[in-house]
């Protein structure tokens, strides 16, 4: 642990359902306003605009729900992790879960950096014809390629994707698609993207972020 | 439609508009009862989209003021932006409100904010999208009373079809009032009719629907009449005698609002007397909140909220009796908490370069703002906004040294006095506030000039006045767009058919109603935007409904005509009124009535009110021996 500031700690938190349409800017200044309000002391960048310095690694697109999310944030005096953990949870506000703070040690790459794929699952409806998804799930997993446009931008989609899974039966209520989705700089697969290529309604869908596949995102024993 | 309907249909819609989370609430530090558990159920409505009303203090206050009520509850509603509404008809979505998503129908009481003129029609769509009837005529027991406060409501003719009850003035202890009446009169049977009748005995609140409106043949107002014996004439606005405790525990929204800050008045009223001033006229008497209550308000706001901002606001900053020792306290206090303080409304008279210093270290990105209004020493006569040509250079000067790129210089064109000169030495001023800039910090300096457009507004001195046509007004706003042009210049100004909406309804009759209704029937909406505002509707609406425009706004009006809004009594005397109005034609001024009282009105009325609370409170003069006007004159300090 460093011994001068400022002092870098993640926090790994659930943005729940009454979040749901709380978009990533939105998001920051949440968390920003949690911290003030927790009297954490947030570090500062230096310039003509100083900004506290958080960082929110990697955006979640609007209209989902997420668990183990990471944020990572600078504080100038040093707090121990458990306190600042219970002070976030006080401060929070409704639907933002704070699951654990630990310290991280200096040089550690910023959380984009680190970060390498997501994975997501998305309910479907109870009635959801399984069969056919299966063969469209098939298709799209043999494709070599598959190209979509996007905001008037043509890309590939096939190499986003880096697994993708139907889970019915006993152990679902509802069947579910598990998808593991490329979160690097410049080829991010997006959820909507998957659903609208398997012929599902991405507006009648909940896409929830389960998992960032890559940085730390495991408190360390004490 | 039950809650749980509404919010299984909403889940579906809200992925597919614009900035879901307006429709979508949750946010921290809303209240939420149990609806059937508490009695009283009261909506709060400000009639534009989430990110405006909720930069609303007013509607804010009330929220708290009802939440704190034990049979009561208050929650949100706002206007849904075009795609959502779209959405909900074709859904059969009626309007909610955001805790509990209960349709707008299903309250005991609506209130609507009405602080400006150009959102009545959304207040219309939102009773519409309500399924609530539209006219007060046709509401029956099982509807919500409507009620509606805010500045609009100084003349509530306009809109008098449409609301059943009009809060005139501060609304803290009068929404207790109607509560009250509310809670007497619920499950009792009783009329409809009953209802208002009472309402109409609480002080501050006019109930339109107990009057009747006579014409003369040439459209001028005869007379108002009462019918109903409650029916007071005139009605008196209401007043707290001292600001209450500030507001702390704000809604913290999640979506970039208007305005992103702790909102904490350091004062009400005002007294300058700028004769084209409305909000300086009718929020009189000046009442200033102590140091220490506006720190210790921030202090706690701070915690509950953890916003980034403060502003300190008032309709005139700078003149607040200790503004120094404010500053000083709060920078002091909260030095190492990052803590952005925002003062806007600082006078050039009373600014102090001690004032600038203090005031230095906080966010310098959006410009120092100031309010000349007028360029040449004949106009800010007639204004009475004496501020010199010298004192506007040298603060300027003051401004750029001190740390400000952006001076933005406010100014108003279209009094009918006004000649092209008047407006060519606007260009110059802006050009000679530059040039200070650049002689001192080179070319980062920039000056924007907000050039408004003048409308004779009810309750001031220029109630008498006509409007500038609208080729006059496209004249002198071509004259500064010609000049005022480049590097480091940069010109605001309002298009004249907005100017001309907001003065047909501020100054129009019960009339004006079917004017609005028709209009909004014809799809005005959201007027005061620029891309939604559609003029031929209104000029469509006013010939259908047999009424001239110019009527309202260019006519010469003889010094002793009624009008529509008279029986609304602000408190400064019409008497007082007129004086000003003929000493602006002869060019004298009055001066900050801190210096001396000139007797507008406001001490006779509230004479009780001072007395009992004495001190530096109020700016008017104290007030020592029992007054001698007789009682029905006089304010008592409990309402019958």
């Amino acid at each position: 642990m460093p011994e001068e500031a400022p002092f870098r700690y993640r926090i790994r938190f659930a943005k729940s359902a009454p979040l749901r349409f709380i978009g990533h800017l939105d998001l920051h200044r949440a968390w920003e306003r949690t911290l003030r309000r927790a009297g954490a002391p947030l570090a500062y960048s230096e310039g003509y605009n100083p900004r506290p310095r958080l960082n929110l690694g990697l955006a979640l697109p609007l209209g989902c729900t997420s668990q183990g999310d990471l944020l990572d944030v600078m504080l100038e005096t040093s707090w121990e992790s458990e306190d600042l953990c219970q002070a976030l949870r006080k401060a929070a506000p409704p639907g933002l879960l704070v699951e654990a703070v630990w310290p991280v040690p200096a040089g550690t790459p910023p959380l984009q950096r680190q970060v390498s794929s997501c994975e997501y699952k998305v309910d479907l409806a109870a009635a959801a014809d399984a069969a056919r998804l299966q063969d469209a799930i098939q298709r799209l997993l043999g494709s070599d390629s598959l190209p979509r446009e996007r905001r008037g931008k043509s890309y590939d989609l096939r190499p986003l994707v880096e697994g993708l899974t139907l889970e019915v039966g006993e152990r679902v209520e509802r069947p579910r698609l598990v998808m593991q989705l490329a979160a690097r700089e410049g080829a991010t697969g997006r959820p909507e993207e998957v659903l609208l290529e398997l012929g599902l309604d991405p507006l009648a869908h909940v896409p929830h972020r389960a998992r960032v596949l890559g940085p730390s995102s495991v408190r360390p024993e004490a | 439609m039950r809650p749980e309907e509404l919010s299984r249909t909403l889940e579906r819609l809200l992925p597919g508009v614009q900035k879901p989370a307006r429709y979508a609430g949750g946010e921290l530090n809303q209240t939420v009862k149990d609806w059937d558990r508490v009695p009283l159920r009261v909506a709060l409505a400000f009639p534009d989209i989430y990110e405006l009303g909720m930069s609303n203090l007013g509607l804010a206050i009330l929220y708290d003021i009802v939440n704190r009520q034990p049979d009561a509850l208050a929650e949100r509603a706002f206007s849904t932006w075009p795609d959502m509404e779209a959405a909900m008809r074709a859904t059969g979505l009626p309007l909610f409100s955001l805790e509990t998503r209960h349709p707008l129908s299903d309250f005991d009481v609506l209130g609507i904010s009405l602080p400006y003129e150009t959102l009545f029609t959304n207040a219309l769509n939102m009773l519409d999208l309500a399924g609530i009837p539209l006219l007060t005529a046709d509401r029956g027991s099982t509807d919500p009373l409507v009620v509606a406060g805010g500045h609009a409501c100084y003349n509530p003719e306009p809109m008098a079809p449409f609301i059943d009850a009009f809060v005139i003035g501060e609304g803290e202890e009068v929404i207790l009032d109607i509560l009250a009446c509310v809670r007497a009169w619920k499950g009792g049977g009783q009329s409809r009719e009953a209802l208002l009748r009472h309402l109409a005995g609480v002080w501050g609140v006019y109930v339109p629907s107990l009057y009747r409106v006579h014409y003369h043949a040439d459209g001028t107002l005869q007379q108002v009449e009462a019918l109903f014996p409650e029916a007071r004439l005139p009605v008196i606005k209401r007043i707290v005698a001292k600001l209450p405790p500030p507001l702390t525990r704000l809604i913290v929204p999640y979506l970039d609002i208007a305005h992103n800050r702790i909102p904490i008045e350091i004062m009400r009223g005002c007294t300058r007397g700028c004769r084209f001033c409305q909000a300086g006229m009718i929020t009189r008497p000046v009442r200033e909140r102590p140091v220490e209550e506006v720190v210790e308000g921030i202090e706690r706001a701070l915690a509950e909220t953890g916003f980034e901002q403060v502003g300190l606001l008032s309709l005139s900053s700078s003149d607040y009796d200790d503004i120094l020792e404010l500053v000083r306290a709060v920078s002091a206090r909260f030095a190492d908490r990052h803590l952005d303080l925002s003062l806007p409304s600082l006078r050039i008279e009373t600014f102090s370069v001690e004032l600038m210093d203090l005031l230095q270290g906080n966010s310098h990105r959006s410009g120092f703002t100031l309010a000349p209004e007028a360029a040449t020493e004949r106009m800010r006569e007639i204004i009475n906004k004496p501020v010199s040509t010298q004192q506007l250079l040298e603060t300027a000067r003051a401004i750029y040294q001190h740390g400000w790129h952006t001076i933005k210089l406010y100014f108003m064109i279209g009094h009918p006095s006004e000649t092209l000169e008047d407006v060519q030495a606007i260009a110059d001023l802006c050009k000679a506030v530059l040039a200070e800039g650049r002689q001192l910090i080179g070319n980062r300096a920039k000056v924007t000039a907000g050039v408004s457009t003048f409308i004779p507004k009810p309750h001031t001195p220029f109630q008498w006045v006509p409007c500038d046509t609208l080729e006059q007004i496209q004249a002198k706003q071509a004259l500064l767009k010609r000049q005022l042009r480049g590097r480091g210049l940069k010109l605001n100004w309002n298009h004249p058919q907005e100017t001309m909406l907001e003065a047909w309804l501020s100054r129009g009759d019960r009339r004006m109603g079917e004017v609005i209704y028709r209009a909004w029937q014809r799809g005005a909406r959201f007027d005061a935007w620029s891309e939604h505002f559609q003029y031929d509707a209104w000029l469509q609406a006013f010939q259908e409904a047999d009424l001239d425009p110019a009527f309202y706004t260019h006519r010469d009006r003889p010094i002793d005509e009624i009008f529509p809004w008279d029986h609304i009594d602000a408190a400064v005397k019409k008497q007082f009124l007129t004086e000003d109005y003929l000493w602006s034609l002869r060019g004298k001024t009055r001066v900050d009535c801190r210096e001396r009282c000139f007797a507008c009105g406001i001490l006779p009325k509230f004479a009780e009110l001072r007395r009992s609370n004495p001190g530096e409170v109020w700016e008017c003069p104290e007030v020592r021996s029992p007054s001698r006007k007789r009682a029905a004159e006089v304010i008592p300090l409990v309402p019958a």
